[in-house]
């Protein structure tokens, strides 16, 4: 049994370690082809030069505080739609006639591209940071109602009529068993509110060209800045992948077994 | 249903007391009867539908390749637990990335013209159609791949008659997220930077501050989206796709 399970740790390293030469030779070879000139370097940036471009974006250019604004955004967006979702999420479980009304349409506007309501709020809010955030709360909010709703909706039946039995009142049913129950399941909707609502910042901050890594990325790429715009693309690839990776071990370390 | 027309219509109501009450400006929150005005104005344009041709051709060539190119990664991927342990944490990691970061370079290697647009609509549906199909394709029956070899099957016919075959529900799942997702970003790149399509329409309406006309646009581009949506949830239906499992 040890053994197997040595043998597959060794056999998944020697994969990952595969996989990490892979992608250092494909960009060795994309150094090569540049160099040589077979791939304009107006097209694509040396990954040598855009690894040199960072102390610029760093000091110059300033990443941090653009990653920072971003994450700013995302939060009040993600804290956004959960003060508004999680309320309505719980009269959605209260209310089977506000179900039956509400519930197919929110999850239409689930799978619907809520990001191309950014014209509409520029005019609302004008050209602000209150507009991406409005953006990313909308783009975060069904995930959020949806969630919270079937987490309520998941609580065993039998601790309810155990709990009826001791004839306890609708709001102790509430917070002794239906909410515990929940926990799990609105963690979840949490984590994709979060990585909704990241998604939607980054992408209207480059569409209005306003603070944030998304607007960094196109005032660079209207500097014609090309290697500090691939080491801006990079970043906001790392960042985001370190996002959705912290979300889900914090969601495992926050759920309750 | 009666009570979900009857929200639709409580919905309306509130925006159109909104709309005459004077509280919020009039051009920012047009009444209901201006939006229908320039919705039917907008149908019968014919630079609608030439822009409507635009960004249909955009979103069914980049929804094509994204799903030949995601089905291709996905077996490859899927039919080998090495490649995948080595591969799949790189597609796992740019997936959740905002793909419209990519357009400027999308801009430079495939021009200003549709090319960039259908290059940014693969990028959106590639990765959720190629971790779809890996998915499935772990999820096989061992049993039918041991038949298959044991016939001493060929790669193509294992391909043809093993993985495709079993591989229809999850594959439908990943062109249903893939299709919703390029339509978002051909949008998105067509209100960045372009002279033509739906998005355009709605960003020069933003620009000329035709604001019912911009709402009309909206609801067009939602609807068909919308209905592109729930007619591939209905062909994933016939496939048992989304159906409880009892």
């Amino acid at each position: 049994m040890a053994g197997r399970r040595l043998s597959a740790r060794v056999e998944r390293t020697a994969a990952l370690l595969s996989g990490f030469i892979a992608a250092a030779l494909g960009l060795m070879l994309l150094e090569g082809l540049i160099q040589k000139g077979v791939i304009s370097r107006f097209v694509i940036s040396p990954p040598s030069e855009v690894l040199a471009s960072f102390p610029m974006l760093l000091f110059s250019e300033g990443l941090i505080d653009h990653a920072l604004q971003t994450f700013g955004e995302t939060f009040a967006a993600a804290a956004l739609a959960a003060v508004i979702g999680m309320p309505v999420g719980v009269a959605l479980d209260r209310s089977q006639l506000l179900c039956e009304a509400c519930e197919t349409w929110i999850a239409g506007l689930a799978s619907a591209p809520l990001i191309l309501l950014y014209p509409l709020f520029l005019v609302l809010f004008g050209r602000t940071a209150l507009t991406i955030i409005v953006m990313g709360a909308i783009s975060g909010l069904p995930a959020i109602i949806l969630k919270t709703r079937e987490g309520l909706g998941s609580a065993r039946p039998v601790l309810l009529d155990v709990a009826r039995s001791f004839n306890a009142s609708s709001s102790q049913q509430f917070w002794k068993i239906k909410f515990p129950a929940a926990i799990p399941t609105i963690f979840m909707g949490i984590r994709l509110c979060l990585l909704l609502s990241l998604l939607a910042v980054v992408a209207v901050e480059f569409l209005i060209d306003l603070d944030g890594l998304g607007a960094l990325i196109s005032d660079l790429a209207n500097r014609f800045e090309m290697p500090a715009m691939y080491g801006a693309i990079v970043s906001v690839t790392v960042v985001s992948a370190c996002f959705f990776l912290v979300c889900e071990k914090v969601e495992r370390w926050l759920r309750p077994v | 249903m009666r009570l979900r027309v009857a929200l639709i219509l409580g919905l309306w109501l509130i925006w159109e007391a909104l709309a005459r009450s004077g509280l919020v400006y009039q051009g920012v929150v047009p009444s209901s009867l201006e939006i229908g005005a320039a919705l039917w104005n907008l149908v019968g344009d014919n630079a609608f539908y030439y822009n409507l041709s635009i960004t249909g051709y955009e979103v069914a060539m980049a929804t094509a390749i994204g799903t030949i190119a995601g089905i291709a990664t996905g077996l490859l991927l899927g039919a080998s637990r090495f490649s995948s342990q080595a591969f799949e944490p790189y597609l796992y990691c740019i997936g959740p990335t905002p793909k419209i970061v990519f357009f400027p370079v999308l801009m430079l290697m495939f021009g200003a013209e549709s090319g960039s647009k259908v290059a940014m609509g693969v990028i959106s549906c590639f990765f959720p159609i190629s971790l779809s199909v890996a998915a499935g394709v772990r999820q096989i029956d061992r049993v039918l791949i041991r038949v298959g070899r044991s016939f001493h099957a060929s790669t193509w016919q294992m391909v043809r008659k093993v993985y495709l075959p079993a591989l229809v529900p999850p594959l439908i799942n990943g062109i249903r997220l893939g299709l919703g997702v390029a339509i978002v970003g051909v949008l998105m790149s067509e209100t960045k930077l372009s002279n033509r399509g739906l998005g355009f329409m709605a960003i020069q309406d933003y620009a000329h501050f035709q604001i019912p006309e911009m709402y009309a646009i909206l609801i067009v581009i939602f609807t068909l989206a919308m209905l592109l949506n729930s007619l591939v949830a209905r062909i994933g239906m016939r496939y048992g796709v989304g159906r409880a499992r009892g």
